[in-house]
């Protein structure tokens, strides 16, 4: 296998997380308070105002499963009566925790002080953090996040939510961390987001150049690493987005493509949207699949799980609630299909995309439930032909190569014969 | 008498099924020279190459056809076919017994070697002389195409006799040939039309016009412009990328070059179910195929006939008979073969059983087919699964049911689509 190429700011970003694990891992000796929470309509600034550590069980879960711990992880946690049907996320931390909770950099995670539960669209988060509640008996709150079902949220669904943040989540954090709440501190954090949301969103349109600059799938899961965990509103996560948007940029400026783990990918022939997360066991050989077809993800629903940007949302220092509210009800999981349905169709248009793909993942309810219908609805819509594929996050069990290649490479052929019929 | 060479120019498409290996001669007017198939066995390379054999076999079998037909008549041309094919057929029963002799001598206890190598000669002395006699009935019974198959029945039928009448084992003798029909399959066999037509004409007792058109045909040079090739196992075909082409392209193109009006395309393989949706051109626009399960594709059949000690090919006839179809489990292959013998020990009728152990394989490929937006106008069936009258009859009646009177295709040669889609999309690339 040859050495791996590496963009600079891929090095930036695992100085970060090494960072925020020690941290973790000396979190108890240095008293420093834990909060867990998740990825959708997390609350990073707000916990950082407080000086507490966010911990992400889904991003340990979909770390476990590149660093290919996670299948013990499952299996440990179907010993345990979870069955084979229920989001291997929750049972990949399950495992995790019933394995002495030792992280993926291989650091002990500390406990948690408290659960914060944002609610955005997954019943699942509520299932999992009762069972970590029963597990760590350290106190919950619960933040609802009303589904976007009209695909408008309203005055009312604000109040709603910054009323819980200021009568349920702000105190649960006073207590926590023995602090009061500092609004200027949070608006301070706030203008960093801003900050880093536009350089974010700069990173993601550069896709719109042919050819693409970027992978906006393989490589901005990457890219959303630091603004979807524990660093959106931190200086290091600033920087870290402006050093990638001036990658970016240049290599937009020099006509050349993304940087895959087997070199630079400049000759681009398809242009793909993929809705739906990746498989993390296999996430090299799923990549591979397509840069070996010279098939390039311009852009991808699953970046927008933790946060939507590229419709104008910024966070707004002005209004700290507020925005923090409107931050979470805009998030991926939180849309409704026809929401999703005009987000893929409008990537398919702006992006100048040749197809979409969904990877449909089968313990993912949650994102994977009405999917055919978005295909079908995109499709009429647009005239692009869809593919639909079938995984799993992080149970290895569920990654049939062989299967997925055949139906990959069947996808970009109908591309080509169309493109043929279409010229003839 | 000098026979003029007579080139013919052709493509040729392969499909390495996970079952069968298929292979397409076209001419240049892509009509269809040839057809070949053989089961794939461990070795898809040999598989491939045999069905290539084939292929030509039957292309030069056409080229006589073509030049003969009229003077010799069309009924000693099948004559002549027949008798080839005793020859082939007789050509592997002779690898049979020298792999089995083989065997014998390393693997046979000393003080039993003598009874079992004369069990073995017996039984496939036997066998020859039945495949002879098959040759002069009139309307033979229906048997597998395959070798193996064919072999497998005929020898287990007299071996059992043989070794209840000599007082050996059966299991011994059974075990002798799994281990050798593995290497007839897998030995270099030469058995294309060159080898075997002088013995068949002799055979048949053929009249000069025959003769004549024989050496014509033989004369015939067919000069491969290009191949394509598609399947599970396209991957070991030594051809460049371009030469490749999915199996889904492959049988959206081949069902609408035998049935042009075709929309949608429902193909059961070995492994795979697709439902496939084409535009006007035969080009397709929209592709399903089972996940991350096999349960209902072409061997969820192969494993309950080995459930029932049936062979493949008998089931279908045997289901047909089924008056009150039993509802069988169609997500697990393995839970429907227990619920088969449960039905069994509960008395319900083999066919019965049968017949809604098809309509489970068909339940299967209705979901894909909704999946990959219904059926529209005309439908075609392909695959090896088309061929088995059963399971058509229960896709005709969930079709009715579920969307409707529509126009179902079948073509007698179904099992060939996905490699005639090859060879057009071969002769799409001589054109370009």
């Amino acid at each position: 296998m040859p050495d791996v190429a590496k963009d600079r700011s891929m090095q930036l970003q695992k100085e970060m997380i090494g960072r925020h694990f020690d941290k973790l891992a000396r979190a108890r000796e240095q008293g420093r308070k834990v909060v867990y929470t998740f990825v959708p309509g997390n609350l990073t600034e707000l916990l950082l105002s407080f000086d507490v550590l966010p911990v992400l069980p889904e991003i340990n879960a979909l770390q476990s499963g590149m660093r290919g711990t996670s299948g013990r992880y499952i299996m440990e946690a179907e010993k345990a009566g979870h069955s084979e049907d229920v989001c291997t996320y929750v049972k990949c931390d399950i495992g995790m925790l019933r394995s002495g909770n030792i992280g993926p950099t291989g650091q002990p995670l500390p406990l948690p002080d408290l659960l914060l539960l944002s609610y955005t669209g997954c019943y699942t988060f509520m299932k999992w953090f009762e069972l970590l509640r029963e597990a760590y008996d350290c106190p919950t709150v619960f933040f609802h996040v009303p589904y976007q079902g009209q695909g408008v949220m309203t005055p009312q669904h604000r109040e709603y939510m910054v009323r819980q943040l200021r009568e349920q989540v702000i105190p649960a954090l006073e207590r926590v961390s023995g602090r009061r709440y500092d609004e200027d501190r949070l608006r301070a954090l706030l203008r960093q987001s801003r900050q880093a949301e536009d350089d974010l969103v700069a990173v993601f349109e550069a896709a719109k150049g042919v050819p693409s600059p970027l992978d906006a799938y393989f490589g901005g899961v990457y890219y959303v690493g630091p603004i979807f965990s524990a660093f959106r509103g931190s200086q290091e996560a600033a920087e870290y987005y402006r050093a990638l948007r001036e990658e970016v940029e240049d290599r937009a400026a020099r006509g050349l493509g993304p940087v895959t783990p087997e070199g630079p990918l400049n000759d681009q022939r398809y242009r793909l949207v993929v809705e739906g997360p990746p498989n993390w066991t296999h996430f090299r050989e799923f990549w591979k699949m397509f840069y070996d077809e010279k098939a390039v993800v311009v852009a991808s629903t699953y970046t927008k799980v933790g946060g939507t940007y590229d419709g104008g949302f910024r966070h707004d220092p002005d209004d700290p609630l507020g925005t923090l509210a409107d931050y979470c009800a805009g998030c991926y999981t939180n849309l409704s299909l026809p929401n999703r349905v005009e987000m893929i169709a409008r990537y398919l248009h702006d992006y100048k995309a040749d197809g979409f793909l969904i990877n449909s993942v089968k313990s993912c309810n949650s994102f994977s439930a009405g999917q055919l219908m978005i295909l079908r609805e995109v499709e009429r819509r647009t005239g692009v032909p869809g593919a639909f594929i079938e995984s799993d996050l992080v149970d290895p069990r569920y990654f049939s190569a062989a299967n997925i290649k055949n139906r990959l490479e069947s996808y970009f052929q109908m591309i080509d014969a169309r493109g043929a019929g279409r010229s003839q | 008498m000098s026979t003029a060479v007579a080139k013919v120019p052709c493509v040729v498409g392969v499909d390495l099924g996970s079952t069968t290996s298929k292979a397409v001669v076209l001419d240049d007017e892509g009509r269809v020279l040839g057809r070949g198939i053989t089961n794939s066995r461990s070795s898809y390379d040999r598989a491939v190459e045999l069905a290539r054999v084939e292929a030509f076999v039957s292309a030069r079998f056409q080229v006589l056809r073509r030049n003969v037909a009229h003077a010799a008549g069309t009924e000693a041309l099948a004559r002549l076919l027949a008798a080839f094919r005793t020859e082939q057929y007789l050509v592997q029963l002779g690898q049979l017994r020298v792999a089995l002799d083989r065997e014998v001598a390393c693997r046979v206890r000393a003080e039993a070697k003598e009874a079992v190598s004369g069990a073995v000669a017996y039984t496939v002395g036997r066998m020859c002389e039945e495949e002879e006699k098959r040759f002069e009935e009139p309307s033979p019974e229906e048997r597998s195409d395959f070798f193996r198959d064919a072999a497998n029945s005929a020898y287990s039928r007299i071996a059992e006799e043989v070794a209840a009448q000599r007082g050996l084992s059966f299991d011994l003798l059974l075990g002798l040939f799994d281990k050798c029909i593995i290497q007839v399959e897998n030995a270099p066999l030469e058995l294309g039309f060159v080898q075997h037509i002088d013995a068949a004409l002799a055979r048949c007792g053929a009249g000069p016009e025959l003769r004549e058109g024989v050496e014509a045909a033989v004369a015939t040079e067919f000069v491969v412009r290009s191949t394509v090739g598609t399947g599970y196992g396209r991957a070991r075909l030594p051809f460049p990328k371009e030469q490749i082409r999915s199996e889904i392209l492959c049988h959206g193109l081949g069902a609408h070059a035998m049935f042009p009006a075709t929309r949608t395309v429902l193909d059961i393989g070995g492994q795979d179910t697709k439902a496939i949706q084409v535009d006007e051109k035969g080009i397709v626009t929209s592709f399903q195929m089972n996940d991350r399960c096999a349960a209902g594709c072409g061997r969820y059949l192969g494993y309950i006939a080995d459930e029932m000690n049936l062979g493949l090919h008998e089931l279908g006839p045997l289901a047909e008979k089924g008056r009150r179809p039993v509802k069988i489990n169609s997500t697990c292959t393995v839970f429907a073969g227990a619920e088969l013998r449960e039905r069994l020990s509960l008395g319900d009728k083999r066919e019965d059983i049968l017949a809604g152990l098809h309509r489970a394989i068909m339940l299967r490929a209705m979901s894909l087919l909704a999946r990959s937006g219904g059926i529209q106008n005309e439908f075609t069936f392909t695959g090896g699964v088309a061929r088995n009258r059963a399971a058509v009859r229960a896709l005709r009646e969930l079709v009715e049911e579920h969307y409707g009177a529509r126009t179902i295709n079948i073509s007698p040669e179904s099992i060939f689509t996905g490699a005639l889609g090859a060879a057009l999309f071969a002769k799409r690339m001589v054109a370009s």
